[in-house]
């Protein structure tokens, strides 16, 4: 638990478009496939995940439907939606982008300059 | 589709909040279960699994509210909520809603009222096309608009600002439609008065400029809407039909439109005649300049020309008229006013009035958002441990505030709706009083959309006022503490806060609230006071046991030489009825209509002009027994006598102003000369004391007195004065004069009164001042008790605990009683000293209004301190007595 990353701000948007984008999910398995491609180094509470969902499903990243899940329970599935696809490659170029100049950035050595 | 989904969850957010919740319940739980699945696979038992699952998922109210804030619409959702949290809340606590809603609906009803008269009266224009332009030809140096026929045609050729100068006067006359004639009003225009307004008839057609062909030309009628509906039952074949204004005939042409009631806001005529019929109803030559009878001129400024210019020009032209005519004309300089309140005369005295009423009703709002704030501080000290519960359970402070503002904004709408629907019931109330019957007169202040408007924004403004007092309060909560000590603990250290040395908001709001009390307490007393004092005042007559009777002979048609005959067999008529000791005859009295008056000069002054006049004096016309039926005291000298007619030289009786005034003093008065305007030559045989003649406040005013023989007038008053105690019933009086004066002559429209009815129209504004003000007292007092009482009680059930104690410990009555309730009467102390000290500041205002108000007088001093202090008693007995009964035992047991 303690080496676990705390998300920097907007971010957990982000991932949850990523989960959804490799096939539809409950609310569960999204946290579950975060937990899973991260290798369970990031904190994300658990409750911190449903406002995020339904702000994406208002924005139309994401659409949702009822339906019966792996536990033979009834759960609510999210899916990318067209719009959702294009947003998720725009934000990951622009992830990409920052992370490679922070990169650069913070490795710089003082003899460099 | 982005924008349908949004609908789609505003929609359902809107109307089907259950289903949203109960989905995202749903959801939620289904994430919790699978975590609990999975857990449970790990071997953990299932009640154990689920516990977990809860617990990892974290604050689970906190994300379903961030979650209802993410899908949208959860303005309106959450609106919903509190509303219905709040009135849940309100319903549980009946007593303090009750009281909080029918405070705030007293203040907002004050406010809607006055505002809606102010509405009515300033801020509405006049019901005629482009009222922004129309204005009234003011005379420069007073707020007056008279002026004389001649001189109206002057002004209106040589004017180059206007679209047309319209000249209007008032008439009355008696009209008579084939039943016997009754006493009526009416307008009597200049030919262009509807033209020149932009009004079109009803019915018919409208006289012109080019029906007036000189004096007597137009005998034309055009009736009020309401004439017409009511005299006529809206019979459309009035039209050509001839009736007769005192006894001439005129030719009814047309009806007005319903909504034009003529110019002047109050006085709704019920007929519109031309002016060059003036002589038929008025008997007087209207072309004579130095007869300043027109009532107002006025008219549109032309559009492109400033105010400032058109008052220019009509100067340049009362200069001329002044080069011109030196013997007749003086003080031609105008000013312009809007025509509705007869400009400034009217405007200014009524405009103070209702601002300072408005300001008054403001403080009345204050006073009830202050105690209302008051007690919602006090409910939020009550309920800070639900408050500091559901902030440890995740709420937002935000949303407890929001909860608490709509509380209070819930409480006021539903003031502001009480409070306008008694504002609505009692403005048609007024707008159906006539309050002087012997005139025409209306108030039609029935509110409009800007008044409801007005009276919303107040209950809204006041809730979110006294909605903000406990927000500190809530913002300071500390959840820990409150549930770590109990509520008692964090109430007892709050309550300790304010009853302590410190001065609390709390009680700040106490102290200003009774303060505005005490303002309109004393400024009421202070208007009351002043009332009664100007009635029992000396009026330079007497009331009592008087009764007035007025005609005008010419309504019947008498000619100026039947006249003299006609009053002498009237008085006679009425002075054989039993009980009446004696009958005075005039043109008029002191404060009845307003009659007569002229320039005064001394003997010695040979060149008449104007501005050589020593004053200007009203005329009284009298027979010889007048000044002793009205029960006015000759100072020296003689009254007149039958004598003293058209065969013998002029005299007059004045009165002790006009002597100081004129001669320096009474005795060098008596036989002494003066001239009028017409240069004649008046030798004073008596003087009488003065008295009061256009208003009770009005200061010394010089009047002569001429016999009624010597200048004879058609206007007739009789004056009836009673034997006191035996023979004559008073009630029976006015019937007996009727009859007897209709069996002189049916055709004579006569109107009947007593002398403390005439004074009706001296008193209006008076009265109108005392009961609003008296009102607004009532109210103050009312606010004061409902707010000292919610602190004593509230600060009594609160100590309860401690009371007991000292009782326990053996302390006496008294010192239960000042611990409990000392600090609430400290506060009402202060209260009241500051509101005593600002309002006898506040009443030199109404000293214009009210005769013989003066904040300076012991006995409203002791009044305003005992009513306080009686206030202060009446809101603190429950309390005290709750605080005496405290059973130690009883309450040390609780807790």
């Amino acid at each position: 638990m303690t080496d676990q990353a705390q998300l920097l701000p907007g971010t957990l948007d982000l991932l949850i478009l990523k989960a959804v984008s490799l096939g539809p999910l409950h609310g569960y398995g999204v946290l579950l496939r975060i937990g899973q491609i991260s290798g369970s180094a990031l904190l994300i509470e658990q409750g911190a995940l449903y406002p995020a969902l339904f702000r994406l499903v208002k924005q139309g990243l994401l659409k949702a439907s009822w339906g019966i899940s792996e536990n033979n329970r009834r759960a609510k599935f999210y899916e990318l939606t067209a719009l959702g696809r294009k947003r998720l490659r725009v934000e990951t170029e622009d992830w990409n982008r920052i992370a490679a100049v922070m990169a650069t950035v913070l490795s710089t050595q003082a003899e460099e300059i | 589709m982005r924008i349908l989904t949004s609908l789609r969850s505003l929609f359902i957010a809107i109307f089907q909040p259950s289903r949203l919740n109960g989905e995202m319940d749903e959801e939620l739980r289904s994430h919790i279960e699978h975590r609990a699945d999975d857990l449970e696979r790990a071997g953990v038992s299932r009640s154990e699994a689920e516990r977990r699952a809860r617990v990892e998922f974290g604050g689970y109210v906190k994300f379903k509210e961030e979650s209802h804030a993410a899908v949208g619409g959860n303005f309106i959702e959450i609106l919903v909520q509190d509303v219905r949290f709040s009135l849940r809340k309100l319903r549980k606590s009946p007593g303090f809603t009750i009281a909080a809603v029918l405070t705030l609906a007293l203040a907002i009803g004050a406010n809607a009222v006055v505002f809606s008269v102010m509405n009515a009266i300033i801020l509405r224009p006049l019901n005629v096309p482009h009222p922004e332009s129309l204005f009234e030809l003011q005379h420069g140096n007073e707020a007056s608009g008279y002026q004389s026929y001649p001189d109206y045609i002057d002004l209106r050729d040589r004017n180059h600002s206007f679209d047309g100068l319209i000249a209007w006067g008032a008439a009355v006359v008696g009209f008579d439609s084939g039943e016997n004639p009754v006493r009526m009003w009416g307008e009597e225009g200049s030919g262009n008065y509807f033209d020149a307004l932009g009004i079109q008839p009803y019915l018919g057609r409208f006289f012109h400029a080019s029906d007036e062909h000189g004096t007597n030309s137009a005998p034309y009628i055009v009736l009020s809407y309401s004439l017409w509906k009511n005299h006529f039952q809206g019979d459309r074949g009035v039209i050509g039909r001839v009736v007769q204004l005192s006894k001439h005939p005129f030719t009814v042409i047309g009806v007005a439109p319903p909504e034009f009631h003529g110019t002047l806001m109050f006085f709704n005529p019920d007929f519109f005649v031309p002016m060059v019929n003036h002589a038929q109803y008025a008997g007087d030559d209207m072309n004579a300049r130095g007869e300043r009878w027109v009532f107002m001129v006025m008219g549109h400024v032309k559009a492109g020309v400033t105010r400032a210019q058109a008052t220019a020009d009509l100067n340049s032209v009362g200069s001329y008229l002044e080069k011109t005519y030196p013997k007749t004309e003086h003080k031609m300089t105008f000013s312009l006013a809007p025509p509705n309140l007869y400009g400034d005369y009217l405007g200014q005295p009524v405009r103070a009035f209702l601002a300072g009423l408005m300001l008054l009703s403001g403080l009345i709002l204050l006073a009830a958002c202050a105690n209302l704030g008051g007690l919602f501080a006090a409910r939020a000290a009550d309920r800070s441990r639900e408050v500091a519960l559901r902030l440890a359970l995740g709420a937002s402070r935000r949303r407890i505030l929001r909860g608490l503002f709509t509380e209070a904004v819930l409480i006021s709408l539903a003031g502001g709706a009480v409070g306008l629907m008694g504002s609505v019931v009692l403005l048609r109330g007024l707008s159906a009083w006539q309050p002087l019957p012997r005139f025409p007169i209306h108030l039609e202040v029935n509110p409009d959309a800007k008044v409801y408007a007005v009276a919303l924004l107040l209950a809204l403004a006041s809730g979110f006022l006294f909605g903000a007092v406990p927000v500190r309060q809530v913002l300071r909560t500390n959840p820990y503490e409150v549930v770590k000590t109990g509520a008692a603990g964090m109430i007892g250290g709050r309550v300790g806060g304010i009853f302590g040395g410190r001065i609390t908001l709390r009680d700040l709001l106490l102290v200003v609230q009774i303060a505005i009390c005490g303002v309109l307490v004393t400024s009421s007393m202070v208007a009351v006071r002043g009332l009664i004092r100007s009635l029992n005042g000396n009026f330079g007559f007497e009331m009592e046991n008087t009764t007035l009777a007025d005609t005008d002979l010419s309504m019947a048609g008498y000619k100026s030489d039947q006249i003299p005959a006609m009053q002498k067999r009237m008085v006679e008529a009425v002075q054989t009825i039993p009980g009446v000791e004696s009958v005075g005859l005039s043109d008029d009295v002191p404060l009845g209509d307003g009659g007569s008056y002229s320039v005064v000069f001394t003997d010695n002054t040979t060149d008449l002009k104007p501005t050589n006049a020593a004053t200007t004096a009203n005329i009284y016309k009298i027979s010889p027994e007048f000044l002793r039926a009205s029960g006015t005291t000759l100072l020296a000298g003689r009254t007149f006598t039958g004598h003293d007619d058209q065969n013998s030289p002029r005299v007059a009786v004045v009165n002790g102003e006009f002597a100081r005034k004129i001669f320096g003093s009474v005795a060098k008065a008596m036989g002494g000369y003066f001239k009028i305007k017409d240069g004649v030559r008046i030798q004073v045989v008596g003087v009488a004391e003065d008295g009061k003649y256009g208003s009770l406040t009005e200061e010394p005013q010089p009047v002569m007195f001429f016999p009624i023989l010597q200048s004879p007038s058609s206007t007739t008053w009789l004056l009836m004065r009673a034997k006191t105690g035996l023979g004559g019933d008073p009630q029976q009086l006015p019937g007996e004069i009727r009859a007897r004066l209709r069996s002189l002559d049916a055709s004579l429209p006569v109107y009947i009164q007593t002398r403390f009815n005439a004074m009706d129209n001296v008193l209006f504004a008076p009265r109108v001042a005392t009961v609003s003000l008296g009102v607004m007292g009532v109210m103050g007092a009312m606010l004061s008790i409902t707010g000292i009482f919610g602190m004593a009680a509230y600060s009594v059930s609160k100590r309860l605990r401690e009371l007991g104690i000292r009782v326990a410990l053996g302390a006496q009555r008294r010192e239960v009683l000042q611990a409990a309730l000392g600090r609430p009467l400290k506060l009402l102390a202060w209260g009241s000293a500051g509101g005593l000290l600002l309002g006898l500041l506040a009443t030199r205002v109404l000293a214009f209004i009210v005769y013989q108000a003066t904040p300076r007088d012991p006995l409203v001093l002791a009044g305003v301190v005992l009513a306080m202090l009686l206030l202060g008693l009446l809101a603190t007995w429950i309390p005290a007595q709750r605080a005496l009964s405290v059973d130690p035992l009883i309450l040390l047991r609780e807790d």
